[in-house]
């Protein structure tokens, strides 16, 4: 489903990510570790579009598309979703109002037909609740005084909505306690198929006790140093990201 | 609503045309001589079978104009302007004293229909009573059978002259003195026709009462004149709609709005206003100098003025609230929006003047290309407005590099009661808001739009329901472009 080959990225002229190649296929969940500065997150807005990640050399092909061509939202309506660290505040808009917007643009640019409010509402409120997204949090202001943990669980509910092919989680354990991390671990799990294709960023092995992947891709220097199976994940935590690196070199 | 952008924005494309207001209906006008003095006023007065008492008003505003001199303390820069050069009175040909939809020109209600107004029966689902002032004249009023049961008077301001002088004398420059400022005197000099409203002693209007103002002969100021006096314990909500045709001079609009309010009534005036802006490059757009001002005359009477400026060249406007009567409110809501080589100086006055008086302005001004957006406003707290209060709160957005937005609060307080706040920012729209809604598969200018509407939200829930969603949707438009 996913084939980065050599990816180049530099941002604001400096590059991040020098060399990096990774294939996901359908059905798989993969994890990207690796330690502070090493291109996590790099990767994770390359592949969503963010303006100035700029690919200088390699290939990222999406279902035998360049996704690299694509803008953000033409991503995000054939399937590529990122669930992102750090998620945005919009004052004014209700979450609602968001997801409503957001669900009907895709559809739109798929040349599907729109939902009407209350079809979405029926929807949302059903997701919602199994990610305990309270009918609170879905009349406020997107994301605006939400905590920490109903960021992260709003990221999930988007992503139980969109119904995505390729869901990039990026730190999304990051200032989660471990209720928190286990309720939207739960969400995760639920919305593994083998239809979707799910790269886990993160930089604890926690989180992986609980989204167990097929496979683990360490991140170091922009490029992928060690790969292997869930196991790696123990192995890092008992040796530190170091350690593994220098072994890879 | 992000569909409603989208649907509004196809729609605009397929008339290839960025302001799709921007056509001109060919009808045959009637039009005073170039140039304006005494006998233009004449002229208007008696192509409208005034009486005297309103020509020798109308003389007495001009004899004072002559001697006036333009304002120039506005954040607004424009071309001398060449009062005998343009033409002051323009009407359809033939449609005086029309008594039904039926007599009026085919080609005026095509126009209307072109912009979306309802003047016809479905008017009546709607529960909106419209009076369209073309140019000059009023062509049509809906809906006068029911609003008379009640005995709401609700007409053309000439009609008014002529059937209730007792009320035009009563209240006509009471609130804007006919020497107030130099555009509204030439306004009382000059204008051609407007609306009248007269809610009666404890009557709730029964429906919202509309005006759609819509310029379209060439070279033709506009000057309208609208009067509303609500009596004792009444209440009226009012709303006016302005567009005019694309042309590459500019043309003038110098509106006058008094409203009154006598002892516990309540007036809600709400306008959304797409005067053509002039396109891309500052070439044309009306220059809209318009003075409104309420009265809140009477105790515990209230008066509330919404706006959504998108249109215009140039916006000199300063909706107002003399809270005379103790007790009594005003409120200023306000979205101004500026795009491309727009100037807006836009605010309100809130003049404290009783006891226990209140006054709320939010004012939300977006600026984008090389616009220039002016909060401009007066809170002032005199003597004996014991325990006077003020909210005011002015948030600015700015989008690009290249336009500006400027606050320009003035707060005199003459009672040491008095309780007066003051809030404002200035924001732009971040990348990361755009990028997360893009990337939640929003367009760019979708995006913009969600994220503007959610900016603007406290003033657009003002609004009358009906004209929300409409607002909403120009406020899209007006943005697209200032993105990517």
């Amino acid at each position: 489903m996913l084939e980065i080959k050599n990816l180049h990225v530099s941002v604001g002229g400096k590059e991040i990510l020098k060399g990096l190649n990774l294939s996901i296929a359908a059905g798989q969940v993969h994890a990207i570790m690796g330690p502070n500065g090493s291109g996590k997150s790099t990767l994770s807005y390359v592949l969503a579009g963010r303006a100035g990640y700029d690919v200088n050399q390699g290939s990222i092909t999406y279902n035998g598309e360049d996704l690299a061509a694509l803008p953000p939202e033409a991503r995000a309506a054939k399937g590529v979703f990122l669930a992102m660290q750090y998620p945005v505040e919009i004052p004014g808009v209700t979450t609602m109002m968001f997801l409503k917007s957001a669900l009907n643009a895709q559809r739109r640019s798929r040349g599907e037909s729109e939902l009407d409010a209350i079809g979405v509402l029926k929807t949302v409120r059903r997701k919602a609740a199994a990610l305990n997204v309270s009918e609170d949090m879905l009349k406020r202001a997107l994301n605006v005084g939400f905590s920490g943990g109903e960021k992260k669980r709003l990221e999930i509910l988007q992503m139980s909505l969109f119904e995505p092919k390729l869901a990039i989680l990026d730190e999304t354990d990051s200032g989660l306690d471990i209720d928190a991390l286990k309720l939207v671990a739960e969400g995760v799990n639920a919305l593994r198929d083998p239809s979707r294709a799910m790269l886990v960023i993160t930089h604890y092995q926690r989180l992986l006790d609980y989204i167990v992947p097929d496979r683990i891709h360490v991140l170091a220097g922009g490029r992928i140093v060690a790969e292997g199976g869930k196991e790696l994940a123990l192995e890092l935590e008992a040796k530190g990201y170091d350690q593994i690196v220098k072994d890879a070199a | 609503m992000s569909s409603a952008a989208i649907e509004t924005k196809e729609t605009v494309a397929a008339l290839g045309e960025k302001y799709k207001y921007g056509f001109v209906t060919d009808i045959e006008m009637t039009r005073a001589p170039r140039g304006l003095s005494e006998d233009t006023v004449r002229y208007i007065s008696a192509a409208k079978n005034e009486p005297d008492w309103m020509l020798e008003w109308r003389l007495a505003a001009y004899r004072r104009w002559v001697q006036m001199k333009e304002p120039n303390w506005a954040r607004v820069h424009y071309p001398k302007i060449d009062y005998q050069n343009a033409y002051y009175y323009a009407a359809p040909k033939n449609t005086p004293l029309k008594q039904s939809l039926d007599e009026v020109d085919p080609k005026l209600l095509e126009t209307y229909n072109k912009l979306g107004i309802p003047l016809n029966e479905q008017m009546a689902l709607a529960g909106v009573a419209v009076d369209a002032v073309f140019d000059s004249v009023s062509v049509a009023t809906t809906f006068k059978a029911k609003l008379n049961e009640a005995g709401v008077i609700f007409c053309p301001f000439s009609e008014a002259v002529r059937d209730h002088p007792e009320l035009v004398k009563k209240y006509l420059g009471t609130v804007v003195p006919v020497t107030d400022n130099y555009f509204a005197t030439l306004n009382s000099a000059v204008f051609s026709d407007g609306t009248f409203v007269y809610v009666p002693k404890g009557v709730r209007c029964p429906m919202e009462l509309s005006t759609y103002f819509r310029i379209n002969a060439s070279e033709t100021g506009q000057f309208e004149r609208t009067l509303i006096v609500a009596d004792e314990g009444s209440y009226v909500s009012y709303l006016e709609g302005c567009t005019a045709p694309k042309r590459d001079e500019n043309q003038l609009h110098a509106a006058v709005v008094e409203l009154v309010t006598l002892e516990a009534a309540e007036i809600k005036y709400s306008t959304v206003q797409n005067w053509y802006p002039g396109d891309e490059n500052g070439l044309g757009g009306i220059y809209n100098f318009v003075t409104k001002r309420g009265d809140c005359r009477g105790d515990r009477s209230k008066i509330s003025w919404t706006q959504v400026e998108t249109g215009s060249a140039i916006t000199w406007k300063y909706p107002s609230c003399i809270l005379r009567g103790d007790d009594s409110v005003g409120e200023f809501y306000s979205i101004a929006i500026a795009n491309h080589y727009q100037q807006a100086d836009t605010g309100t006055k809130m003049i404290h003047l009783g006891k226990n008086t209140r006054s709320r302005i939010i004012s939300k001004g977006i600026s984008a290309g090389k616009a220039q957006n002016t909060y401009r406003g007066l809170v002032s707290v005199h003597a004996k407005a014991e325990n006077a209060r003020n909210f005011t709160q002015c948030d600015s957005l700015l989008m690009g590099g290249n336009c500006g937005a400027h606050t320009v609060p003035y707060i005199e307080s003459r009672n040491s009661s008095a309780r007066i706040e003051h809030e404002a920012t200035t924001s732009k729209i971040a990348e990361d808001q755009l990028f997360y809604c893009q990337a939640r598969g929003l367009g760019a200018e979708e995006a913009v739009a969600l994220i503007v509407n959610g900016f603007c939200k406290e003033v657009l829930q003002q609004l009358p329901m009906e004209f929300a969603v409409e607002a909403q949707k120009l406020v899209g438009i007006s943005l697209e472009g200032s993105v990517g």
